[in-house]
């Protein structure tokens, strides 16, 4: 059986994954177990500062929010071109600083244009 | 720990792996039991009230009686709610919120998992946390849970980025992701760490700053708890919880936020290295070590959780569209010109060292 | 041994969980196995060693890319039910798609037969880096640097063409300008009048 391998070192997060897994549901099942079940009508209907529910709570909100995670998507790739990037600065190349400079710039460029754009206004 | 596995056996080293992370495992809920404490104390103590002092001596024990009180309280389940998403949500914060800390080291050598991207691990389980928060808002369906969720989503997705930035910063000046490596770099006393280090301090000191007050928003906390706003959505996401699934929320809520406050002693403040200098190099015996370094650590942990508890009590809720304000034209921007700048440092540095040497060879070899 | 069951666990959830992600009738449970489904596949790079690329998964598309995924199927009122009537009208076009994936896989997996993958990587200093962050930044900003700067070109692209679909600007909405509100001086703000008694400021 062969005993090595870099995943070795992940078996211990799978451990502490389904440990936290177990308390988790064990804390529930305790008070399933333990906790009064009486559920009526009013109990179990939705929050509404005392008045009946109009409808249905899922609706159509501000396009706003996609925008905010869709620019989030960019701005996270671009964290994850930089990661890589600080094994090659601390080597001292210059090449892959100013390599990454002119990546970064064109994406300055599209920030500078949503920001002029009002992309990042909230009222 | 793989080492366990090596050493002794499948079995056994498995079994030890599993006692380490269940010591782990408790050691962090009793701290947030006395932390959740702390917390409220401090919140009290600005207020010049006494905080809860009725169970135990001085309050002590009030975590563990509202444990016990929220595991004898009914689940109620709203009758409109997706039931399997309404159970997976605390669920999952917990779980996530668990997962992190296998990375953290809490002492010389004391790490449930040393890998060698730890820093991109925590940042990807802290990316998500939102999860929790948009399925535990929207399986409630209803109103106030909906909106808290949305907000809170934006908030969360819009902090990450700087966070990230930031985070490059300190790696430019490590150039490893492992997090014993970044302690180890701020072993020479205060003036080694990296929110405090010549001449990079101009630059780390104002991120150091950024860093803390997105964790803040990230993690939900005043004055950037706009998801539970208490005065406009009555509790955010969590209107419809009770009993223990609220629980797990809050559980998961309060190991995040020691997470956070962790992250920024091992990033900022030298992880477990005291002020005056290496850990190694105080007079103590070699086992005694890791256990002084954990304390040194812990006490650092408990400081910056003081700062959170402070900024709780005295500083006055953002407005929603300030706070996007702050997130992506302020914290951005800058945290990613301290990317450029610190890159351009730190390359001109190591260039310079590297051809120092060459340079007296020629000399010397011509 | 082990990671031979280890391997074999990852796949037969990864396969499941996709099937749950086409089968399911609730498109919030579809995402949600979709997400299970990203994390079975990053647990696979880890089997391989490619740790970098695992975390990189999760990062990018289980923390951001299915949250916007979660945000379409959860918020937006679309009418699945509607959406649905048309789904054996894509068939043809899905089964072509899926026939030029299987095409893609079976050429690499000859190649990899035929021992020819090895030669795509010949580069030394990748091989010799320590953990596999280091060999990706060896060669990304300065082999690679053209196919770098186009993803950046890419990414360009990507945000400009958000904020032309998404972006609606309303009127009649009152915004805050700090630099307004910080520069206004007492002048500008507050005078002295002197009030008759009985006459107002009329």
């Amino acid at each position: 059986m062969e005993l090595s391998g870099l995943w070795l070192e992940y078996l211990p997060v799978l451990i502490l994954l389904a440990l936290a897994a177990a308390i988790g549901a064990g804390f529930m099942a305790a008070a399933w177990v333990l906790a009064p079940k009486d559920p009526n009508k009013e109990k179990i209907s939705a929050y509404e500062c005392g008045f009946n529910a109009f409808d249905d709570a899922r609706m159509k909100f501000d396009v706003r929010f996609y925008l905010v995670s869709i620019l989030f998507i960019i701005f996270d790739l671009e964290v994850a071109f930089l990661f890589p990037w600080i094994f090659e600065v601390n080597e001292g190349n210059i090449f892959a600083f100013w390599s990454m400079m002119v990546f970064l710039g064109v994406l300055t460029i599209g920030f500078v244009y949503e920001w002029r754009k009002g992309a990042l206004e909230w009222e | 720990m793989a080492g366990f596995v090596a050493e002794f056996g499948v079995l056994w080293g498995t079994l030890l792996a599993v006692a380490q992370v269940l010591a782990v495992m408790v050691m962090l809920l009793l701290t947030l039991a006395f932390i959740l404490l702390f917390d409220r104390k401090v919140w009290a103590a600005v207020q010049m009230r006494k905080g809860p002092n009725v169970v135990g001596p001085f309050g002590l024990l009030q975590s563990f009686a509202d444990f016990f009180k929220f595991v004898f309280k009914e689940i109620v389940i709203p009758a409109g709610a997706n039931k399997t998403v309404f159970i997976l949500a605390p669920l999952m914060t917990l779980v996530l919120a668990f997962a992190a800390w296998a990375v953290v080291p809490i002492a010389p050598g004391w790490v449930i998992s040393d890998l060698n991207v730890g820093i991109l691990y925590l940042f990807a389980i802290s990316s998500l946390g939102v999860y929790g928060i948009i399925m535990g808002g929207w399986a409630s369906n209803s109103k106030y849970p909906f909106l808290g969720s949305l907000r809170s989503a934006a908030q969360m997705v819009s902090y990450e980025v700087s966070i990230g930035f930031v985070i490059i910063t300190v790696l430019l000046l490590v150039g490893s992701m492992n997090l014993t490596a970044i302690v180890s770099n701020q072993a020479d006393g205060v003036w080694a760490w990296h929110a405090f280090a010549w001449p990079t301090v101009f630059v780390m000191f104002p991120m150091f700053v950024i860093f803390f007050i997105s964790a803040l928003a990230e993690t939900n906390r005043p004055p950037f708890d706009l998801p539970e706003a208490e005065s406009e959505l009555v509790a955010g996401y969590q209107v419809e919880y009770s009993s223990t699934p609220y629980l797990l929320f809050m559980i998961g809520e309060y190991l995040n936020i020691v997470l956070m406050c962790a992250m920024i002693a091992i990033l900022f403040l030298g992880g477990w290295h005291p002020p005056w200098g290496p850990i190694e190099s105080a007079p103590l015996p070699g086992w005694a070590v890791p256990i002084a370094g954990f304390l040194v650590l812990y006490a650092k942990i408990w400081f910056v959780f003081f700062l959170f508890a402070m900024v709780k009590a005295i500083v006055p809720r953002y407005r929603y569209d300030q706070l996007m304000r702050l997130g992506w034209k302020v914290f951005l921007p800058t945290a990613l010109a301290a990317v450029i700048a610190v890159g351009a440092y730190r390359v001109h540095e190591v260039a310079a060292a590297r051809a120092a040497p060459a340079a007296i060879m020629e000399m010397t070899g011509g | 041994m082990l990671a031979g069951m280890a391997f074999y666990t990852l796949a037969a959830v990864a396969v499941v969980a996709a099937l749950g992600v086409v089968s399911s009738r609730n498109p919030v449970h579809s995402v949600l196995f979709l997400i299970l489904t990203f994390f079975t596949a990053a647990g696979l790079f880890v089997l391989i060693g490619a740790e970098f690329l695992a975390m990189l998964l999760v990062v990018v598309y289980v923390g951001a890319v299915a949250v916007l995924f979660l945000f379409v199927v959860m918020m937006l009122d679309v009418d699945f039910v509607e959406l649905r009537q048309g789904f054996l009208n894509y068939l043809p076009l899905g089964a072509l798609i899926a026939l030029v994936l299987l095409g893609q896989i079976g050429l690499v997996a000859s190649a990899v037969l035929q021992n020819q993958a090895v030669q795509l990587n010949p580069d030394a200093t990748a091989q010799l880096a320590a953990t596999n962050a280091e060999a990706v930044g060896s060669v990304l900003y300065t082999r690679y640097v053209l196919v770098f700067q186009l993803s950046g070109l890419v990414l360009f692209v990507a945000m400009i063409g958000a904020i032309v679909l998404t972006l609606r600007s309303r009127v009649g909405v009152k915004k805050q300008s700090v630099s307004r509100q910080v520069g206004r001086r007492r002048q500008d703000a507050v005078g002295l009048k002197d009030v008759r008694p009985g006459q107002g400021l009329g």
